[in-house]
């Protein structure tokens, strides 16, 4: 155990910087003028970039374990970090329109910066006591971002979360309670060999709890309940984070639990129906949605479906992890743009007050479709690549009927995206009642939306030079 | 070079895109010098074309793509596609010249025609099964916002049903090549290397599931019945330059696939299931011309004449797939029917419905009984239209009779049951003989009165589709030597 006794605390430099960061945009904006509170913003920027960059020095070096090897820094770690830090920037950006002068304005940034920590300690967690402070991490501050926007709506979906949050916080301490239980450590490297000998059913039991707590931070089924309404009542940016960044951490945190868990119970074929739940639930509820962020909130409760096959076959396909890392960098750029439309023109909460976009703001229209059927899988968009690269991870690891199902949701999610894109290439204005003027896209978000969906062409096209980053090591 | 013909389309696109302020006649002509150049381009590679050995392809372009899942950036051309090129090309020219005249946003038509030129020659040349699928899903997003955004009537929720239906066949087509791939050993999405392999021979029932996927993601496409009913709708609201690419070169995308992608690479299930194909193929042949008979309307006419018309290229590469030992020799004759009619096919029903957008411009109606005595007022129109008519049905010294001709030669020695499909034939004969003699013959009345003859430009566009057919017609062999290499090596791999 030579080797994974070491501290290495400098292995976690990326986190460390970004809760430093946090804290001082926290204290450094009760000591600014409201019109100053842009210092904080860009201190934020420059933790997220400073961030961004140490993990990819750290990409280059060999995978090892940090915190006696409670904590992993391997190439899922370190392209969870990459993702995180520049998705979080990216909303960054967007909050530029809306809470730049707004009363909250450090507040929302330090909390930003504080719940994108949590979601790195969950993406390298390689123990139980470590993924529940990921978890705890990560949600805590999510709480009060939703609620900061102060609209009754906001404070709905805060307490909708936090309650649904604490329930699932419970089981996932519960869950690792169990698993710590019948097998001594709470440490991955020794909980496969040791959960092997243990009751089945109490393994079994402690593990639902663990992802259940992991698919309430992911958005998917069965914590899935808060994501629409929180997409709704959280203002654009919060809303944008919410549904983007978080996922990246539950989703790497349940791949390395599932790789962990042994082979007496069907863990893949669970995974697998809880994919499939999640993805056709989440389109079947997509589909009459009028409001474009609530419509948005129940696609990512699909995409964490799509986001869970590559994890339902961990262990059993090469193309496992690296499709989902892929997919996960293609998603967080293809929502974040998405919502930065919505973001972009914020009083239109209503599909058909988007008519005529196309004609008045063709470039924010552009990059409104290419995000949308980004979503769906066109190609060459990069969640294409993912959506590829996922359907075939899982018809090689043995679950070819999981690929097919991918596919058929994928057709089934078409129609709701295209109802979101046929006004806005309609003829015509937006109707009197549901007009709120003519198109004065906020210039933040626009330039968010516009680069973005640039973004998601290039890392389509050049999804060689990805697929060399993501596929660089197994897990530790 | 293919790369240069592929992507020059592209960047004239976006080039138009990112200019705002290019006026609306240089966005137009434009297009036109654009559209030239790349048809000249090709035709340069066609003559300095080679037919390539067994198993390779001319031209041949190869880079890295995601090398993690073995597909790369490959691109070639042989006796199958290099035809389909040089149609895409001329079609794509053809309806930069008929839009010489648009008055409705000119310059985004010109580059969303140019996109679509790219992924339609892309989707020819490709030599990867990724790289095909891209192609093969932005055609059918190119082509939505064309009937979307240029059509008529119920243009949106017609658009929104093809972009359904279409996007159902790519799915199913993507689940068949990630079949393919997990089959291979090694793993790849390269269409030369699976061809050569054919990873699911001796796999009954997966090479089967496998085949089905790709064949239901085709016959979409193609459109086959019982997989037709987006077509019509398509068709009747889309804009008369967005019919002649969908008909003329969309379409052949699903037939393309069947010699390309099904036939060399799934050769066991190909056999196994050839009676299913013939029998669609006959059905789609027959009910194609049937409905096409009850039509009122001109453009839904000729829209099931294409239904009815790639039912002949079912049927031949169908039996094609009767391997026996002594019918080797017609079974090539019908390949090179095959590809010979999606050819013909294309600059035939491009002609026809450019002839359509015509009717539509000057009297606002495809209603056939709205028009009588056109020759009169219109001789030009009226000449055109009988050619187009004559060729369509299939009369000697015109491209289809050479296609028909091959594909029932080849297509009866395999399989003497097919020959019910000649029925298909005679229907259409008839249909277009009522057509011409409706809307041409007679008194003028009706929408004739005052009917403006072909301008110019629709002189210039739909003219030199004909002349080709006409070409073809008459000296068959420049192209037949071109094709009957390929389709020989397609009857072989199926038979293996």
């Amino acid at each position: 155990m030579g080797s994974m006794s070491a501290m290495r605390p400098l292995l976690l430099l990326p986190e460390m910087l970004l809760f430093a960061g946090g804290l001082v945009a926290l204290l450094g904006g009760s000591f600014l003028a409201r019109r100053r509170q842009w210092v904080t913003r860009a201190v934020a920027a420059l933790t997220l970039a400073g961030c961004a960059v140490i993990a990819a020095v750290h990409l280059t070096g060999p995978a090892r374990a940090a915190f006696e090897g409670t904590f992993a820094v391997d190439t899922a770690t370190g392209v969870a970090r990459i993702i995180a830090a520049l998705g979080t920037l990216l909303v960054l950006a967007l909050a530029g329109d809306e809470i730049t002068h707004s009363a909250r304005e450090s507040e929302t940034y330090a909390l930003l910066l504080f719940s994108t920590t949590g979601v790195l300690v969950l993406a390298g967690a390689d123990d139980l006591l470590v993924v529940a402070v990921g978890f705890l991490l990560t949600s805590i501050p999510l709480y009060g971002l939703i609620g900061i926007a102060r609209t009754p709506h906001a404070a709905e979906a805060a307490m909708k979360t936090y309650l649904i949050g604490a329930l699932f916080g419970i089981l996932l301490l519960l869950g690792v309670t169990l698993l710590y239980a019948v097998s001594g450590t709470t440490a991955y490297g020794e909980l496969g060999a040791r959960l092997a000998g243990a009751p089945p059913s109490v393994v079994a039991a402690g593990a639902l709890g663990v992802l259940a707590g992991l698919m309430f931070k992911a958005g998917g089924v069965p914590g899935h309940f808060w994501v629409p309404d929180a997409a709704e009542g959280a203002g654009g940016a919060v809303a944008a984070f919410l549904t983007t960044v978080p996922k990246i951490g539950a989703v790497v945190a349940a791949y390395r639990l599932v790789a962990e868990l042994p082979t007496a119970l069907n863990w893949p074929l669970l995974v697998a129906v809880l994919a499939v739940a999640s993805m056709t639930l989440g389109n079947l509820a997509a589909y009459w949605q009028q409001d474009p962020r609530r419509l948005l909130g129940w696609s990512t409760v699909s995409q964490v479906g799509y986001l869970l096959v590559p994890v339902a076959v961990a262990g059993r396909s090469d193309l496992a992890l690296p499709s989902l890392l892929v997919y996960l960098a293609g998603y967080t750029v293809t929502n974040i743009v998405a919502f930065a439309v919505t973001t972009a023109l914020p009083q239109r909460r209503d599909l058909e007050s988007y008519r005529g976009l196309a004609k008045a703001r063709p470039w924010l229209a552009a990059a409104l479709v290419v995000a949308l059927l980004g979503l769906v899988g066109t190609p060459p968009t990069a969640v294409f690549v993912g959506k590829l690269t996922t359907a075939t991870a899982a018809w090689d690891g043995g679950h070819a009927w999981l690929a097919i199902v991918l596919l058929v949701n994928t057709l089934a999610s078409l129609f709701y995206y295209l109802r979101w894109v046929v006004p806005v290439f309609g003829r015509g204005e937006p109707a009197e009642r549901t007009l709120p003027g003519a198109f004065q896209p906020a210039p933040w978000s626009t330039a968010v939306a516009v680069w973005g969906a640039v973004l998601t062409l290039l890392l389509g096209v050049a999804a060689g030079l990805t697929w060399d980053v993501v596929s660089r090591g197994p897990l530790l | 070079m293919l790369s240069l013909i592929v992507f020059l389309p592209l960047v004239a696109a976006l080039v138009l895109v990112g200019l705002p302020r290019v006026p609306d006649a240089t966005a137009r002509w434009a297009w036109v010098g654009v559209c030239a150049v790349d048809l000249a381009l090709v035709a340069a590679v066609w003559l300095r074309y080679e037919t390539p050995p067994d198993g390779a392809l001319a031209f041949e372009e190869q880079a890295a793509w995601i090398p993690g899942v073995n597909s790369s950036y490959h691109l070639g051309v042989d006796g199958l596609s290099l035809p389909l090129v040089a149609m895409t090309a001329v079609i794509f020219l053809a309806c930069a010249v008929y839009s010489l005249r648009e008055r409705d946003r000119p310059r985004p038509q010109a580059a969303l025609f140019l996109f679509l030129q790219c992924v339609s020659l892309g989707l020819f040349v490709a030599a990867d099964l990724i790289l095909f699928f891209v192609f093969f899903d932005l055609s059918i997003v190119g082509m939505y916002f064309v009937i979307a955004g240029w059509g008529h009537n119920d243009a949106g929720r017609s658009a929104l049903k093809f972009f359904l239906y279409t996007f159902l066949g790519s799915l199913a087509l993507l689940a068949g090549f990630i079949g393919l791939y997990v089959a291979a050993d090694p793993h790849t999405f390269d269409m030369l290397a699976l061809a050569e392999a054919a990873p699911l021979d001796g796999r009954g029932l997966a090479g089967g599931l496998v085949l089905a996927a790709i064949l239901v993601g085709l016959a979409v496409k193609t459109p086959t019945v019982p997989f037709h009913t987006w077509l019509p709708p398509a068709h009747t609201d889309a804009p008369a330059v967005g019919s002649a690419v969908l008909a003329g070169v969309l379409l052949k995308m699903g037939a393309y696939g069947f010699v390309r992608i099904a036939m060399p690479m799934l050769p066991e299930a190909w056999r196994s299931w050839a009676w299913v194909v013939i029998v669609v193929g006959i059905v789609s042949v027959l009910y194609g011309a049937l409905v096409a008979l009850a039509q009122t309307d001109f453009k839904r006419m000729v829209a099931y004449t294409s239904v009815n018309h790639m039912g002949y290229i079912a049927v031949a590469v169908g039996a094609a797939g009767l391997v026996a030992t002594d019918t080797a020799q017609a079974r090539a004759v019908a390949v090179t029917g095959a590809v010979t009619q999606m050819v013909s096919h294309g600059l035939i029903t491009g002609a026809l419905f450019l002839l359509a957008g015509v009717l539509r411009d000057r009297a606002s109606t495809y209603d056939i009984d709205s028009y009588g005595g056109l020759a009169a007022p219109a001789p030009r129109f009226a000449a055109l239209f009988a050619v187009g008519a004559f060729a369509s049905l299939g009369l000697p010294g015109l491209s289809g009779f050479i296609a028909e001709f091959q594909i029932f030669t080849g297509s009866i020695a395999a399989a003497p049951v097919t020959a019910v499909a000649l029925l298909g034939i005679l229907l259409t004969a008839a249909l277009f003989l009522r057509a011409l003699q409706r809307m041409l013959t007679g008194e003028t009345r009706g929408r004739s009165l005052r009917f403006d003859d072909l301008t110019a430009p629709e002189l210039w566009s739909i003219g030199p589709l004909l002349a080709l057919s006409l070409l073809i017609g008459v000296l068959p062999r420049p192209l037949l030597d071109v094709i009957e290499p390929a389709a020989a090596v397609v009857v072989q791999l199926v038979g293996r």
